[in-house]
This record gives structure tokens, sequence and C-alpha cells, in this order.
């Protein structure tokens, strides 16, 4: 592919996405709702990805205390560490690793399956007996990304920043009351709330992404194996730039 | 006396970028009658149903189901529409993270919501017991073989009790026996079911055994139409190919 025609399907990528966003607003604002199946969604997108959520956000929250030691000792601030290890989990880490994990796992899965069933015509068949399959599929998985990535969010941020706690106490001893008292006492309403607010971007963008490359799939098997790739890919990649865009509106609103 | 059309096709023009596939095919499809659209793989066959049923729309032309004009329909009427029409598709299209039972169901609760779970129950096992798979209720599609998805395939059509069947390749991929059990299956829905049906197939034996009428399509035009048995002993060199190995 040539630079220009590399640019031209990147426009015109885009385009549909758009498109295809508009489309996702526009049945999510409609009153007849697949509820059932929003809530079927909600437990695999939300319930079976905690697992591998809390394993990771244990590891995260472990290593970063463990790893941030030695340098705040040679300040002498280890007493900081509570306060850095919260402040860098809930305003940045937890949210984006979180998000990164997901477009991993929701992603992937979503474009694999309604790829397959794209070049398996089940989609067709759906909308051949009268059932919308953008509101039975797309609405339903992208509204459950959005709802539940805060959920994972938070249970995230609770997870690593217990491990952090453990990781504190592995070279020193701090109660679990003066660690908890640091960790709340260093966070503030302008740290949690654009965090929080922008995991349900992310989770709309996973949601959004994975739909749009599994419903528009094509070239049989191997399309399949495309659209689940180009989720994870291109979703982690909206994850940093609507990160990137949302710490410059942070910041601009003084959310620093 | 004329028989009433279902479905009229009308100078029906349909591309896929230079690929012409239909260059407007013209056909008519009477209330209560098997009518088989022979034609090469890539002849437009597929492209003609899913016209039908607005899966796909003519670049020109007209398609009108009851006499409605299919690409002038909202999308309500559409869907309303769709629920008259059954349509079995080649992959059969079951939906593979349901049970059976579950691919049954999801019509019936969706079109007949007050419909009671016993009701609905009965409806499923009736529907089951005219393809002769009771017994594969609570299978999922992965475990089922190619002749039992055609045959839930074909039972998840038929719960809406549809007035037109569209086959899209019914036997393909099918052994001998599996293939004549579906071409009966066929007659017996029409027999049953009153239902008019569109069959498109390259299988001889099953449109020898399904059809009232064939349509012959070749470079995107209706070529030739009559009986089986008319069509088989025409001396055309185009048709003779379709019928050589009878």
């Amino acid at each position: 592919m040539d630079n220009q025609s590399g640019y031209k399907h990147f426009i015109e990528e885009v385009g549909n996405i758009s498109a295809f966003t508009w489309k996702f607003f526009k049945a999510f604002f409609n009153r007849k709702q697949e509820w059932k199946e929003i809530i079927r969604q909600c437990y695999i997108i939300g319930y079976q990805s905690m697992p591998l959520v809390g394993i990771t956000a244990f590891i995260m929250g472990l290593v970063l205390t463990v790893q941030s030691r030695p340098t705040l000792e040679e300040f002498g601030a280890v007493s900081y560490l509570p306060a850095m290890v919260a402040l860098s989990v809930v305003r940045e880490i937890g949210p984006v690793v979180t998000a990164l994990i997901c477009a991993g796992k929701i992603g992937s899965s979503i474009g694999a399956e309604l790829g397959s069933m794209r070049v398996t015509e089940q989609i067709d068949a759906m909308e051949v007996s009268g059932t919308n399959p953008f509101r039975y599929l797309v609405v339903t998985r992208v509204t459950a990304c959005i709802f539940m990535l805060p959920v994972l969010v938070v249970v995230a941020d609770g997870i690593s920043l217990y491990a952090s706690y453990l990781g504190v106490n592995l070279k020193g001893v701090l109660t679990w009351n003066l660690y908890y008292h640091q960790v709340f006492e260093s966070l503030s309403f302008s740290d949690i709330l654009p965090a929080y607010i922008k995991t349900y971007f992310f989770g709309l963008a996973i949601g959004i992404i994975g739909c749009y490359k599994g419903y528009n799939s094509n070239k049989g098997t191997e399309g399949v194996g495309i659209a689940a790739n180009s989720a994870v890919v291109v979703s982690s990649l909206v994850v940093f730039i609507m990160d990137l865009i949302a710490v410059q509106i942070a910041d601009m609103l003084g959310y620093t | 006396m004329k028989e009433e059309a279902v479905v009229v096709t009308n100078n029906l023009v349909k591309s896929f970028g230079n690929n012409h596939v239909l260059k407007g095919f013209n056909m008519e499809l009477h209330k209560g009658e098997n009518l088989v659209v022979l034609g090469k793989s890539g002849s437009g066959k597929s492209v003609l149903i899913k016209c039908m049923v607005g899966l796909l729309y003519p670049d020109n032309g007209s398609v009108k189901v009851f006499g409605q004009e299919v690409a002038d329909l909202t999308v309500s009427e559409l869907d309303e529409l769709r629920t008259r029409i059954g349509f079995l598709f080649q992959s059969s299209a079951l939906y593979d993270s349901m049970t059976v039972r579950e691919n049954l169901e999801f019509p019936l609760k969706r079109h007949l919501p007050k419909l009671n779970q016993k009701e609905v129950d009965d409806l499923v096992m009736e529907a089951l017991a005219n393809v002769g798979l009771e017994r594969a209720v609570d299978l999922m599609p992965s475990e089922l073989s190619g002749g039992m998805r055609k045959r839930i395939g074909l039972a998840r059509t038929l719960i809406l009790k549809p007035e037109i069947m569209l086959y899209d390749e019914p036997t393909t991929g099918l052994d001998p026996v599996t293939s004549r059990e579906i071409s009966n299956l066929i007659l017996e829905i029409q027999s049953n079911y009153k239902t008019s049906s569109i069959i498109i197939t390259h299988d001889m034996d099953c449109a020898r055994t399904v059809a009232n009428r064939v349509i012959i399509l070749i470079d995107g035009e209706r070529y030739a139409m009559g009986t089986f048995d008319e069509l088989m002993k025409s001396d055309d060199p185009q048709l003779k190919p379709f019928f050589a190995a009878l």
C-alpha cells in the first residue's frame, strides 16, 4: 500500500468509525433496548474480566511500590510511598492499565465473536428474522463496556492499593490504618473525578472499535483473525490518545 | 385462472463494482409453488434472493414481495415483511453461542412476546418434530452434523410459519442420502405449511424432486423457464450442460 492509499484508507476508516459511533448513539438513546442482553453482556464483560484485572492490578501495585522504594529512600522520603503510589494508581496507571487489559480481552473477544457471526451469516440470519442486529449485538456490547469499565477500574484501584500496602510492609512496618490514612490524605476530588470520567470514554472506545471491526469483518476466517487483532491494536491506541486528551482537558480545567 | 404472484422482480439490476451480476432479471413466484433457480456459481442466484429480503438493494429495477416494493419500505415495515419470509442460509447460520432450543426460541420470544414458556416449549418441540430432530433440543450447533444443522436451520425458519421460503443451496455439502432427505423435507414443507418457495441450487436431483417450475439464470438474465422435464428435453446447447449428469 503506497502512502497516498494508506492515508485514504486511514481517513475512510476514521469516517466509518465516526458514522458507526453516531449510529450507536442514535440507537443508545432509543427507548427500545435489549435490557436482558445488556445485563448478560455486563456479566460477561464485567464479572468475567474481574480475575484478570484483579491479578494484574495486584502485581501492578506491588511492583510499583517495590520499585519506587529505593528512589524515595535516596531522598529520605519513604514515608511518601503510599501517597505516591495512590496518586499514580488512581490518576493514571489504574485506568490506563485496566483499559489496556480490557482492550486485549474484551476488544478481541467482541471482534472475533461478531466477525465470526458475520462470516457465517448469523448476522444476516438475525436481520432476516426481523431482529435488528445492530441493536441486539452492537448496542448491548458497547453499553456493557461503558458501564463495566469504570467498575473494573475501581476494583483494580482498590486491589492495587492493597497490594501496595503489602509491598510497603515487605521492607518496613506500616499499619493498615496509617497506610489508609496516608493514601486518602494524598487524594483529592480533583484526582478521582477526571480519572473516573475518562474510564467511561475508554469503555466506549473499546466497545465501539471491537464491534466495528467484527461487525464489518469480511474475507472469511482470515477476516475474523484480522478483526480480533485490529480491534486490540486500534482500541489500545485510541485509549492512549483519549488519555492524552483527558489529561489536557483536566489540566485546562484546573484538575491538576 | 392466473395464479397470484407473491414475489415479482422486474428488470432487476445489481452490480458489485465492475462485476455486473444481475442484468435485468425478471421472474414471478406464484402462490404455493416451488420455483427452482439454476445457474452456475457466481451467476447471482444468492444475490437475487438477498434482494427479496432487503439484505441487498438493487441498483435498478424492482422487487415486489406481497405487492410491496422492498426498497421503499421503512425499517419497521421491512421487519414486518421479513416475519412473513423464511430464509434458509447455505451455512444454516445457527447462532453458535446458543443451544438448539435457544436458537428456536429466539424468533418466537421476539415476535410473539405474549407466549408463556409452556407455549414456547410446545412450539419448539413441534418445529423439531417436523424436521425429525426432537432429540437434538439441548445440543449446541457445534455438536450437530451438516444435515442436522440444515434441519435445525429449517425448523428455526419455519417456527414463525412463513408464507414464503427462500432456500439458498439447501443441499450443498451434504451426502446424497441427506440431500434427498432435505429435498423431501422441502416438499413436505410446501404441502404442510402451504408455502411458496424459491430454491437456489446446483443439485439437479434436488431440483428434479422439488421443482414445480425451473428458471435458468445465465449471464445475469433469465435464459429459460419451464418445468424440469421441459428444460431437460431441450436441445438448447446452453441448457444441455445443466442436465448432462442426469
